[in-house]
C-alpha cells in the first residue's frame, strides 16, 4: 500500500523530472541559435565588408577588380525554380503514393529505396546525370543542373510528404468520403490541404538543401561569367562562384566568397518566409 | 486550412508562368553554337586550378576587344579539364601536367594539341615562428622530409644547409594534397628525379600514398593548414605563398645554387630546358640545369584539337590563344599574377602549333 | 497509445483476401471512377519513374565498376590499402569513416534536435518560436562549402584548443580519445555532420509533434500528468515521424561531402581513436573523382560508390529493424509500419 510519503515523493520526484526536462530543452534551443549565431556572425564579419549594390549586380571581373555576383544570383534563381518546378510536383507525388498505398509490398520497397535515396552524395548523382544528359548533349547545360537538382530534392520531398500525410486525422478523410467525394479528391482536396504546411517544411529544406550544393553542378551547369537565362547553356550559380572565390589566393576574393554566402543565405531565407506565409493555417 | 492551399496553389501558379516564359524564351533561339545571340561566338574551357585567375584576366582583358567573343573557364582540375577535352564537352581543356599517351588516344575528336600559356613554380612554405630567414633545402633533405625520415627541424643535413639559424627542436609536420592535383603531379616528378627512393617507392602523379604527414584540401587547404600549425611544411603553388605572405625555401639547384622562386628563376627553367623540349610541348621542366633555374617549375598546358568541327568557334579560339601567348604574356608582369612568361623560343612553336590548327581542311589561322 | 494511422479502405482490405491473383482492375480501379484511376496511375506511375531512375543509376554505376569487381572480388571490402599508383584499392578504411562520422553525428544531433523541436512546440511562446524555427531552418541554407571553411578556422581551432585536449585528460583511458591532438579527424568531422544535420530534423520533428492532436494533449493532462510526461506522450504518438525525419537527417550525413572532406584529415586508416584523422566514402569521392585517370583507379571508385549504397541500405535497415523491436517489446501499435 502506498502511503501519503509515498505518493507525495512519487508527485515531488516527477515535477522535478518534469522541470530539469524543461530546462534540459530549452538549453538545446539555446545552444542551437548560439552555434548559428557564431556561424552568421563569422560568415558576416569576414563578408560583409564586400557587400555593395555593384557586388550584386556586376558581373565577376579579374581580382583586383571588384566585380560581382550579379549573374550568379540570377543563375542560382534560374536552377532553383527548374529544380523546383521538376522536383517537387515528382517528389509529392511520391509521398502521396507512399502515404495512400504505402502498405504494399511495393511501396515498402520505394519507400527503402527513397530512404537510400537521401544518402546519395550530390557528386554521384552530379556524374550520373553527366553521362545520362551532359554527354549526348556535348554540351553542360543550365537544363542538367537542374535535373540533378531535382534528383537530390525528390527523396526528402516525398519522405517528409508521406509522414505529413500520414499526421492527418482519419476523422477529416471519413468526413469527406462520408460526404460522397471520390478518393482522388479526398486527398487532393481535402488531406493534401490539411498538410501543406508540413509538406511546405519539406519543400524549403529540400530547396535549402539544393541550394547549397556545388559538385552536382560543377558536372552540369557549368559556371559563367555572363547573364544567362537560357536552359540549354552553361550557367553561373552562387554556390560554384563561392567555391572559386574560396579556393582561390587572393583575400578580396575570400571577402567577396563569404559575402556571397550572406546573399545566398538572404534569398533562401526570402524564400522560406514567402512560402511560409503562403501556407499558414488561417485560424 | 482550403484556403491556404488556394494561396499555395495560386502562388504555383505564378511561378509556373514564370518558367514557361524562360522556356519560351530558351526554346526561341538556339544560341551558343557559333550563330544567333547577336553573333556571339560562345567557348567554354575547363581545367587546371593554378592558372585560373590569370586565365579570368585574359578572358575579360580579351573580351574588352573582341566583344563578339563570350569565353567561359571554370576552374575543376586538371584531370577533369583532360576528361571533358576528350568527350568535347568543352572547346578547351586546361592541365598543368602533359596528357599521358593513352589519354590522348581517348581524345574523341581526333589529335590533341598543347599549347603553352604560362610557367608556375611549386615552392616550399613552412611555420617556424623564430626563424626570420629564408630556410635553404638541399633536394635530399627535401626527399627525406617528405619520406618521413628527417624528423625533426634541428636535424643536422637541414642545419648543414642553414648555417647560423637557430632551428627549433621540434618535430617537423608534413602537410600535403588528399585531393588529386597538377601542384602534387609536378613536385612528384621533382621528387621521384631527386631522390630514387621516393622514384622508386611513391613515384609521381596527381595523388600519391604520402608516407608520413597530415592532408588539406586544394592549396588553400595547405597554406591555411601551415599557416595556423606550427613546425609544419608544405608545398603550394607559388601565388597562395605570395599571397598570404608565408615564408617560401631557397632550393639548391642542379648546378648547385640556392635559387629563389622568382619568375625569372622560372622562365630560366624552362629556357635551360629548350633542347629537351619535344615538337608537341610535353616536357617536363623540373630539376632543370642553368645557374638561375628554379627546380621546381612547370608549365601549364592548354588543350585543343587540331581539327575543329567548327570552323568560327575554331578561328575565335585560336586567335584568342595566339592573343594570349603575346600579349597575355604582358600581365606576368602584375604582382598580382606571380606566372612566368613563356621564353620566347617556346612562344615560336606554340606559334607552329596554333598555325596547324585546320577546319574542314583548311588552317584556321589563314594568311595571319 | 493507440494506432491513430489513417488506413485507407481500399476494397482489396475491406474484403480481406490477399492471395488472390493480381488484378488490372483491383490495383487501378477498384472504386470504377476516372478520377481514381487517373489519380492512382498518375501517383504509381511517379514511384515507378523514381525507381526505374535509382535502377538506371545502380545499373550504371554497377556496369562501370566491373573492372574493380573483376581485379578484387570481396577482398574490396576488407582491404586496407589505398594507392592509386600501384593500383591497390580496397574500402574498409572508408566504410568505417563513413559509418563511425555518421553515427557520432546522429549520436550528437538527435538528442540536441528533439530538445530543440520540443521547445520548439511544447514550450515556447509564439512570438520565440516562429523567428527561432526559421533560424534553425536557415541552417540547412549554409552551403557545404562555407561549413568546411568555418569548420577550418573557427570549429577545428577551438576543439584543438580547448574541447579536445579536456576529452583527452579526463576520458584519455578510453581508446576514442587517444593520441595526437590536432583538430583534424573524426571527431570534428563528427560534430560538423551534426550540426549540418540538425536543422532537418528538427524541422521535421517540430511538424510532426505540432501534427498531434491537441486531444492527446489533454487527456494526458486530464489523467495528472506532468508537462513533461505530457510530451512523452507526444512523442509516442509522433515516434513513426520522428524515425523518419532521424532517417532523412542520416541519408544526410552519409552523403555529406565538401564540408567533411575539410575537416576530417582524408587518411585511409582505421584508428580506435576519434582524435585522429580518417576518410569517408563521399569525401574520396570528392577529392580523387575528377582527377581520376586509368580504368582501374575509377571504377574503384564508382565500386566504392555502389557500396555507398549498400552502407545506406543497411544502416537504414538496422534502424527501422531497431524501432520495430523496440516498439515491439514496448507492446504498442504507435510505429506499425515495415
Amino acid at each position: 500500500m502506498t502511503s501519503d510519503s509515498q505518493i507525495k515523493s512519487a508527485a515531488n520526484h516527477r515535477r522535478t523530472a518534469s522541470s530539469v526536462m524543461t530546462t534540459l530543452t530549452a538549453i538545446c534551443a539555446f545552444f542551437a541559435v548560439t552555434i548559428l549565431a557564431l556561424i552568421i556572425g563569422y560568415i558576416a564579419l569576414r563578408g560583409l565588408s564586400a557587400i555593395s549594390f555593384q557586388f550584386l549586380t556586376d558581373t565577376p571581373k579579374p581580382v583586383g577588380e571588384g566585380g560581382g555576383i550579379g549573374n550568379a544570383i540570377l543563375g542560382s534563381l534560374v536552377l532553383l525554380l527548374l529544380a523546383s518546378v521538376i522536383g517537387l510536383p515528382f517528389g509529392i507525388a511520391v509521398g502521396v503514393y507512399l502515404a495512400e498505398f504505402g502498405d504494399g509490398r511495393f511501396a515498402s520497397v520505394v519507400r527503402f529505396v527513397t530512404d537510400t535515396l537521401t544518402g546519395v552524395p550530390s557528386i554521384v548523382i552530379g556524374v550520373f546525370v553527366y553521362t545520362i544528359i551532359v554527354l549526348p548533349m556535348r554540351q553542360f547545360s543550365a537544363f542538367a543542373g537542374g535535373i540533378a537538382l531535382a534528383i537530390v530534392m525528390i527523396p526528402i520531398v516525398a519522405r517528409t510528404t508521406e509522414e505529413m500525410i500520414r499526421l492527418v486525422p482519419t476523422s477529416l478523410r471519413e468526413g469527406a468520403l462520408a460526404l460522397g467525394a471520390p478518393q482522388w479528391r479526398v486527398t487532393t482536396g481535402v488531406v493534401l490541404p490539411a498538410a501543406a504546411s508540413g509538406i511546405a517544411t519539406g519543400a524549403m529544406l529540400a530547396v535549402a538543401r539544393v541550394s547549397g550544393e556545388t559538385a552536382p553542378l560543377l558536372f552540369t551547369a557549368f559556371g559563367s561569367r555572363f547573364f544567362n537565362v537560357y536552359l540549354d547553356q552553361p550557367i553561373a550559380s552562387l554556390t560554384v562562384q563561392i567555391y572559386n572565390y574560396a579556393i582561390s589566393p587572393y583575400d578580396e576574393w575570400h571577402a567577396m566568397a563569404w559575402a556571397a554566402t550572406l546573399v545566398l543565405m538572404t534569398l533562401i531565407l526570402a524564400i522560406n518566409i514567402t512560402v511560409r506565409f503562403f501556407t499558414r493555417k488561417k485560424i | 486550412m482550403i484556403s491556404s492551399f488556394h494561396r499555395l496553389r495560386s502562388l504555383c501558379a505564378i511561378a509556373l508562368l514564370f518558367i514557361s516564359a524562360l522556356t519560351f524564351a530558351c526554346s526561341g533561339q538556339r544560341g551558343g553554337e557559333g550563330e544567333g545571340t547577336g553573333g556571339a561566338v560562345r567557348l567554354q574551357g575547363a581545367g587546371a586550378t593554378f592558372p585560373n585567375p590569370l586565365y579570368q584576366k585574359w578572358l575579360s582583358e580579351y573580351g574588352k576587344l573582341n566583344s563578339n567573343v563570350r569565353i567561359d573557364y571554370q576552374s575543376v582540375g586538371s584531370g577533369a579539364g583532360i576528361r571533358q577535352i576528350q568527350e568535347q564537352t568543352v572547346d578547351f581543356g586546361a592541365s598543368d601536367a602533359p596528357v599521358k599517351d593513352d589519354d590522348l588516344a581517348k581524345a574523341r575528336g581526333g589529335q590533341l594539341l598543347h599549347i603553352p600559356t604560362v610557367l608556375g613554380a611549386v615552392v616550399l612554405t613552412y611555420n617556424l615562428k623564430d626563424v626570420q630567414q629564408p630556410l635553404r633545402f638541399s633536394p635530399d633533405v627535401i626527399a627525406d622530409i617528405f619520406l618521413g625520415k628527417i624528423k625533426t627541424w634541428d636535424d643536422a643535413r637541414i642545419k648543414a644547409d642553414n648555417p647560423g639559424v637557430n632551428l627549433p627542436a621540434a618535430p617537423i609536420t608534413v602537410v600535403h594534397r588528399t585531393d588529386g592535383s597538377g601542384t602534387t603531379a609536378v613536385f612528384t616528378d621533382y621528387l621521384s628525379k631527386v631522390s630514387p627512393e621516393w622514384g622508386e617507392k611513391i613515384k609521381s602523379g596527381v595523388s600519391v600514398n604520402w608516407p608520413t604527414g597530415v592532408g588539406a584540401k586544394g592549396n588553400e587547404g595547405v597554406s591555411g593548414q601551415v599557416s595556423q600549425t606550427p613546425n609544419t611544411i608544405g608545398y603550394v603553388e607559388l601565388a597562395y605563398a605570395v599571397q598570404t605572405k608565408m615564408p617560401v625555401a631557397l632550393i639548391k639547384n642542379k648546378s648547385g645554387n640556392f635559387v629563389a622562386p622568382s619568375l625569372e628563376a622560372v622562365t630560366a627553367a624552362a629556357a635551360e630546358s629548350i633542347a629537351a623540349t619535344p615538337e608537341d610541348m610535353r616536357v617536363s621542366v623540373t630539376d632543370a640545369a642553368g645557374a638561375n633555374a628554379y627546380p621546381i617549375a612547370s608549365y601549364t598546358y592548354v588543350l585543343v584539337y587540331k581539327d575543329q568541327k567548327d570552323a568560327a568557334k575554331g578561328k575565335a579560339l585560336v586567335d584568342f590563344l595566339w592573343w594570349g601567348i603575346h600579349d597575355g604574356q604582358s600581365f606576368t608582369k602584375d604582382p598580382q599574377y606571380p606566372y612566368a612568361a613563356l621564353p620566347t623560343e617556346i612562344v615560336s612553336r606554340a606559334e607552329r602549333q596554333l598555325n596547324s590548327i585546320t577546319s574542314g581542311g583548311r588552317s584556321v589561322r589563314g594568311a595571319q | 497509445m493507440q494506432n491513430l494511422q489513417p488506413n485507407i479502405p481500399t476494397p482489396a482490405t475491406t474484403h480481406g483476401a490477399s492471395a488472390r491473383a493480381w488484378n488490372w482492375r483491383r490495383t487501378f480501379a477498384p472504386t470504377g471512377n476516372t478520377g481514381d484511376t487517373v489519380f492512382r496511375l498518375a501517383l504509381f506511375g511517379a514511384a515507378f519513374f523514381l525507381m526505374l531512375v535509382v535502377l538506371v543509376m545502380i545499373g550504371a554505376m554497377a556496369v562501370n565498376s566491373l573492372p574493380s569487381l573483376r581485379q578484387f572480388g570481396f577482398g574490396f571490402l576488407t582491404s586496407r590499402v589505398w594507392s592509386p599508383i600501384s593500383g591497390d584499392f580496397g574500402a574498409l578504411p572508408f566504410i568505417y569513416g563513413t559509418i563511425v562520422s555518421s553515427l557520432l553525428a546522429l549520436l550528437i544531433s538527435v538528442p540536441l534536435s528533439l530538445g530543440i523541436a520540443i521547445f520548439l512546440v511544447e514550450q515556447a511562446p509564439r512570438g520565440v518560436a516562429r523567428p527561432v524555427g526559421f533560424l534553425v531552418e536557415l541552417l540547412a541554407a549554409i552551403p557545404s562549402v562555407v561549413y568546411g571553411l568555418w569548420g577550418i578556422f573557427v570549429l577545428a581551432p577551438f576543439l584543438r584548443e580547448w574541447i579536445e585536449p579536456f576529452l583527452a585528460r579526463w576520458f584519455g583511458w578510453l581508446p576514442l580519445f587517444r593520441g595526437n591532438v590536432t583538430g583534424i579527424g573524426l571527431f570534428t568531422g563528427g560534430i560538423i555532420l551534426a550540426i549540418m544535420i540538425t536543422p532537418i530534423i528538427t524541422a521535421v520533428v517540430r511538424d510532426v509533434l505540432a501534427a498531434v492532436p491537441v486531444s492527446q494533449r489533454e487527456a494526458a493532462l486530464a489523467l495528472g500528468a506532468t508537462k513533461w510526461e505530457t510530451t512523452r506522450v507526444v512523442l509516442n504518438n509522433g515516434a513513426p515521424g520522428i524515425v523518419g525525419a532521424i532517417i532523412l537527417g542520416l541519408g544526410r550525413a552519409i552523403g555529406e561531402t565538401m564540408a567533411v572532406t575539410m575537416v576530417i584529415g582524408n587518411r585511409a586508416q582505421i584508428s580506435a581513436s576519434l582524435f585522429e584523422p580518417a576518410y569517408t566514402i563521399a569525401s574520396v569521392l570528392a577529392n580523387e573523382f575528377t582527377e581520376a585517370t586509368g580504368e582501374l583507379y575509377l571504377s574503384a571508385l564508382i565500386e566504392l560508390g555502389l557500396i555507398l549504397f549498400l552502407v545506406t541500405f543497411t544502416v537504414n535497415g538496422a534502424a527501422r529493424l531497431l524501432v520495430w523491436s523496440v516498439a515491439h517489446r514496448a507492446g504498442g501499435g504507435a510505429v506499425g509500419r515495415a
